[in-house]
């Protein structure tokens, strides 16, 4: 007897579940198709990816980007830092007229007309419809004409065997590469690893949105208090911009 | 000017096959340096992250940019009507095909990725300067090898001119491309100039003849063939105005950036505090590959000595290399200037003078491209007349026979 109460009981509260789900999901999934885009969609125009970096809060001697950048692509040197990648390093400036420092992150200014991407022989270098600058590494050569054009000293080449790679970044031996933006991160809502590990660490000096929506915070900051661009003269309109430089 | 004779070489001496078998033994060690380079990675090479492209670079350029010089000869007789310099075409063509696989072989083999070569003769960007290289390098192939088809060919004699005419602007182009593959480089402050274009032309004529010169003489000794002194008046003075007109380039491309102040920085390291740069540049480029050959053509006491001609060229392909490296790598070794009017320091070599010493390997890779354009000719002219039987005075000289 109580195990037949059991048995309806239980299909009553299997149905409720399966029903309750039909119910709620589309909401749950609604909610999570809005913000993160779906693999097979391609990215859009009406978004560009940018950054805007503080020299007055990024800290001397810091370089959370930089290990949160290494870590997340892995690129573990070989001891060799003439031969060994870097998609974002520390840079330290220091004004020869009033000795006036700054510290400040440089990596892949992500161009909107990159001079990477005009001189790439195969097409290898390109642009996302979102501004972000990428190898193809599938086509490219290794020519590294890339790396003769590029204003930012921003890319390295892959000079020995890769082992122990992330599925999230790939990468071989005899090709270019560069920062990517953590696409990886942003096609799935998230923000680059550089940006992520400067908030923790509380210096805030790095802000990570779309530069087409004026109500981005980015956005809303640059108009406020406006940014640099390095190398401005070449007329790039870079998605990195600079603040205190 | 008596009709010209062109015969194969006779090729079965022992001279003969040591030269192809010692040319042959350069490759294979070029190959050998390209499967150590490759398997290894790049880091065994001397090139890195701040000198992207080294001695591989600055052969292939050489290579290339003195493979369209060398047509020269060939376009001065089809072109503009010099009746001396048309049994000489046929050579000027070959040695112009031969050197440009040359340095395009070396440019292949030094990617990081040469298995990708269908890659990149079928995908393209055309916005690439170097993407057009590579049409630009084909087609010289084509056009090229149909103007020696129209050379050989008594059917197709009557063409002749008007493809000659087709490689003549080719080749322009052509050095045209290769200039500006520094030229449209505007990151950096020893390139981003269009002079780049025009001053490689020069520089072509200027390599190309030298190197047309000595592979005209050597053939000519070690066949026995007779090589009249009107032919050799007429390239000594010719090399005369080309070693000039690359030295006039040299000094308008440096006036200019002296007087622009952005490029005072690149100037200073160049022509004073580069070290090994300077030293190439006022040494090589300027003194070994420019005064003295100069004053050796018109040196009135050698002006007819062949010997002298010979050495004169061999210090022109020199310069023309010491050239080539400081425009290279003494380009890339310059530091980017991203921050005017400060000093920058970072754990990735910036602000800092990039160092290179070029490795082994990658000179071996460089002289097997050397070895590939030798070897096409020498095996080329025994298989094919080339070469005029003899190119005495009386069969050479148009004015001989008046």
């Amino acid at each position: 007897m109580s195990d037949q109460i059991n048995d309806s009981r239980r299909s009553f509260l299997s149905k409720a579940a399966i029903a309750g789900s039909i119910t709620i999901a589309p909401g749950v999934f609604l909610h999570q198709t809005a913000q993160a885009k779906p693999d097979d969609q391609a990215v859009s125009s009406k978004t560009r990816w940018g950054m805007l970096i503080d020299t007055d809060k990024c800290a001397k001697g810091c370089t959370g980007c930089v290990d949160a950048c290494n870590n997340e692509h892995s690129l573990t040197g070989h001891g060799r830092p003439e031969t060994d990648t870097q998609y974002i390093r520390k840079v330290s400036l220091v004004e020869k007229q009033t000795g006036h420092e700054i510290s400040l992150p440089l990596m892949c200014q992500h161009c909107e007309n990159p001079p990477c991407v005009d001189v790439c022989p195969t097409g290898a270098s390109f642009k996302r419809e979102d501004g972000i600058v990428l190898v193809d590494k599938h086509i490219c050569i290794g020519c590294r004409y890339c790396m003769m054009a590029c204003p930012y000293k921003a890319r390295s080449f892959i000079h020995e065997v890769i082992e122990n790679q992330t599925l999230s970044a790939p990468r071989g031996k005899g090709t270019v590469e560069s920062c990517t933006m953590c696409t990886h991160r942003v096609d799935k809502d998230g923000i680059p690893a550089c940006v992520e590990a400067c908030t923790e660490d509380d210096h805030n000096a790095m802000i990570f949105g779309d530069l087409n929506d004026p109500n981005s915070e980015i956005s809303k900051e640059l108009k406020k208090h406006g940014g640099k661009q390095i190398r401005a003269d070449l007329q790039l309109n870079t998605g990195v911009r600079y603040q205190g430089l | 000017m008596k009709k010209i004779e062109y015969t194969k070489i006779k090729g079965h001496s022992v001279p003969y096959y040591g030269l192809l078998a010692g040319l042959g033994f350069m490759i294979l060690l070029g190959l050998i340096a390209t499967w150590y380079m490759e398997h290894n990675g790049h880091y065994v090479t001397g090139m890195t992250n701040q000198i992207v492209w080294g001695m591989p670079h600055v052969f292939a350029v050489f290579l290339i940019v003195a493979a369209s010089g060398a047509l020269n000869v060939a376009s001065i007789a089809s072109v503009f009507g010099k009746k001396i310099y048309d049994p000489l075409s046929r050579l000027s063509a070959l040695l112009a095909i031969a050197l440009l696989a040359g340095g395009l072989v070396v440019l292949l083999l030094d990617l990081g990725r040469p298995d990708r070569l269908i890659v990149a003769i079928t995908t393209y960007n055309f916005k690439s300067i170097f993407a057009w290289n590579i049409i630009l390098y084909t087609g010289f192939f084509g056009i090229v090898g149909a103007y020696i088809w129209m050379m050989m060919d008594h059917n197709m004699y009557k063409f002749k001119k008007k493809v000659g005419l087709a490689a003549f602007v080719w080749r322009l182009v052509l050095t045209t491309g290769t200039g500006s593959i520094f030229g449209f480089l505007v990151a950096r402050s020893a390139y981003d100039a269009a002079l780049m274009a025009p001053m490689f032309i020069i520089m072509s004529f200027s390599f190309g003849l030298a190197i047309f010169i000595l592979v005209l003489m050597a053939s000519y000794n070690w066949t026995g063939r007779e090589l009249g002194d009107a032919v050799i008046a007429r390239l000594r003075n010719l090399l005369g105005v080309f070693v000039a007109a690359v030295l006039y380039f040299a000094i308008v491309y440096h006036v200019t950036n002296l007087y622009i102040t952005e490029h005072h920085g690149v100037e200073k390291f160049i022509l004073r505090d580069g070290g090994i740069y300077t030293n190439l540049f006022w040494f090589g480029q300027i003194l070994i590959g420019g005064l003295i050959p100069l004053a050796l053509i018109y040196a009135p006491a050698v002006k007819t000595c062949r010997k002298t001609l010979g050495l004169v060229s061999t210090m022109i392909i020199f310069g023309g290399l010491c050239q080539m490296y400081v425009i290279i790598i003494g380009g890339q070794a310059y530091p980017m200037e991203m921050f005017p009017g400060y000093e920058v320091s970072s754990t990735f070599y910036d602000g800092v003078v990039g160092q290179y010493s070029p490795s082994l390997p990658e000179v071996i890779l460089g002289l097997s491209g050397v070895a590939v354009s030798l070897l096409l000719v020498t095996f080329a002219i025994k298989v094919l007349g080339f070469l005029p039987t003899s190119l005495a005075d009386s069969i050479a000289d148009p004015h001989a026979s008046k």
